[in-house]
């Protein structure tokens, strides 16, 4: 364990050092490295973790985005202050949906499309406020300040979202080792067992629901002064909701770094093959792409990747020793 | 003490009567066997003591107070543990976390429940096991995980549902030998059990029952000998078995 702490910890190193010699592209490409691992790691601490499966997590990005971005441009509230703001909303759709769900005993697919349900009727209410910009969305002023959560370059969003994914996987951990995360894991695998040993596994998944809706509703701030520009189906769509959930079912669900993983393998492949195949004229070809890719590690890795990197690193670790 | 008092339960499931009129007691420090053939209601009747199944008619007291409305959860934070009859173990996770799910109900620190939880598994004896995945273990050892777990919330009393089924008689002797132990450390026990070698062993008191209705009830030697206990369940070979 000792050994693994110390390689994590070179590895950050690398990362804190490598904005030294990469450019501007290649910074982009780590930034989205950071924030999917980020979003899927939030993801995960309610279905990895939980258990409970959510298809609607776009909803949380939607609402910490246009809640920062609103107030920013409204009432010239900070981002900084506006995260915290979305992320308490987010948190409080995340009980209720919760609620809904965990109360009436809505479980498997059922839940999904509660979930489901919740982020589409979102995303069309959003697209006919005309307050928040309606189909069009909204673009933000780009007026570069800390105060305002917007830099030139890509080098201070590449430390923030390394920050973000970086205290991603330490609530993770922490999750794991304590009290709550033991009653959550309990949870995913019986819920009716967990019951039986004084598990109340209704307050353990509104807790998961809760931490899980927060923590994304902090990256749909960092990813509207990123990218600068939000409308309902890039902050609030299906798509994201798909996007999101990919790099940790390949990387390893309930894992504090399959997410990670997963994205390391994930969204190099798909910044590139997406440049590469729109170069030819075959936009969307990467979202095939991943199709393919998320069916074998179905089919053939249902752990996901990281219980084959651990068996790697396992054998690497005892030969140095 | 009455520590568990069960007057005219009913349970139906639609037009099926699964529990009609259902009464009996569980004394302190007593085990009472519960037992019927398949399908006569005992299970259900578990299902409505802990919460896991709605009472329909009658009243359910554990210590004095109504159990009626509860969560599984609160009863089992009252002090009433049970086991399920097909082992449901959290596959993957580890021996020793499958029981410090339950050992954390009473100790808040996790030093203390780990503590706890490996004392429970030294006693049942899973304690070379406890790194092992829980999904890895055969159906013997998985019952035992099943009663250690239920053992480290502390209960009053242990609602056992077969743990007996499905293991060979040595197995089964070690499993009384555990029960007995349990029982001695002050225990209260309702045991299910289709076991009747373990049954006789254990328990003070039977209650049987046929179709959800209580068809007799005392001590085993005279209840296995009683004509519509032979009828229903047991089958004129035991009798004669039994002499």
């Amino acid at each position: 364990m000792k050994r693994l702490y110390l390689l994590l910890a070179s590895a950050l190193l690398v990362l804190v050092l490598l904005p030294l010699v990469l450019d501007k592209y290649l910074l982009g490409i780590f930034v989205m490295i950071f924030f999917y691992a980020y979003l899927g790691q939030s993801w995960n601490l309610l279905t990895g973790y939980s258990g409970h499966i959510s298809l609607g997590h776009a909803l949380y990005v939607g609402i910490g985005a246009y809640t920062s971005t609103y107030l920013a441009m409204n009432h010239n509230i900070s981002p900084w202050i506006g995260m915290w703001v979305g992320a308490v909303l987010a948190m409080l759709v995340g009980l209720a949906i919760g609620f809904l769900g965990f109360r009436f005993g809505l479980r498997g697919v059922y839940f999904v499309i509660l979930t489901i349900s919740f982020a589409e009727i979102s995303r069309l209410v959003v697209s006919h406020i005309p307050a928040l910009g309606g189909f069009a969305g909204i673009f933000l002023d780009f007026k570069p300040s800390f105060w305002n959560f917007q830099f030139r370059g890509n080098v201070a969003y590449y430390y923030l979202s390394l920050g973000f994914m970086v205290a991603s996987v330490g609530v993770a951990r922490l999750l794991e080792l304590s009290r709550a995360g033991r009653f959550m894991v309990a949870v995913r695998e019986d819920e009716d067992a967990a019951e039986a040993l004084g598990v109340n596994a209704f307050k353990y998944s509104m807790l998961g629901i809760a931490l899980s809706a927060f923590m994304t509703a902090l990256g749909g701030t960092f990813y509207a002064n990123y990218i600068f520009y939000i409308n309902p189906n890039s902050v609030l769509g299906m798509g994201l909701s798909i996007e999101l959930i990919l790099r940790p079912i390949i990387g390893g669900m309930g894992t504090a770094l399959g997410p990670v993983l997963g994205s390391f393998l994930l969204t190099p492949l798909s910044e590139i093959s997406r440049a590469y195949f729109a170069r030819g004229g075959l936009e969307g070809l990467h979202l095939i792409l991943y199709g393919i890719l998320a069916i074998l590690v179905v089919l053939f890795m249902r752990e996901g990747m990281l219980v084959y990197l651990r068996r790697a690193l396992r054998s690497l670790l005892r030969l140095e020793s | 003490m009455m520590l568990l008092q069960v007057e005219k339960l009913e349970k139906h499931f639609g037009g099926l009567c699964a529990v009609a009129e259902l009464s009996f007691f569980l004394e302190e420090a007593q085990i009472l066997g519960l037992i019927g053939p398949n399908g006569a209601g005992k299970t259900t009747v578990f299902h409505c003591l802990t919460g896991f199944l709605p009472i329909d008619k009658g009243e359910v007291k554990f210590k004095g107070r109504s159990i009626k409305g509860l969560r599984p959860h609160q009863i089992c934070r009252m002090g009433m543990a049970r086991t399920f009859q097909i082992v449901r173990p959290f596959l993957n996770v580890s021996v020793l976390d499958n029981v410090m799910v339950g050992a954390m109900l009473r100790e808040k620190s996790l030093a203390a429940a780990r503590r706890l939880a490996h004392s429970t598994l030294e006693f049942v004896g899973l304690e070379g096991l406890s790194q092992e995945r829980a999904g890895s273990l055969p159906l013997a050892l998985r019952k035992r995980l099943e009663l250690a777990r239920a053992l480290a919330t502390r209960p009053e009393v242990l609602l056992l549902d077969e743990v007996m089924g499905g293991l060979n008689p040595t197995d089964v002797d070690e499993m009384v030998r555990l029960l007995r132990e349990i029982h001695q450390k002050g225990v209260s026990i309702l045991l299910i059990e289709h076991v009747m070698r373990g049954l006789m062993a254990l328990a003070q008191r039977v209650v049987v029952i046929n179709y959800g209705r209580k068809i007799a009830e005392g001590v085993p030697g005279e209840v296995v000998r009683d004509p519509q206990v032979v009828e229903a369940y047991l089958g004129r070979e035991f009798l004669d078995a039994a002499g």
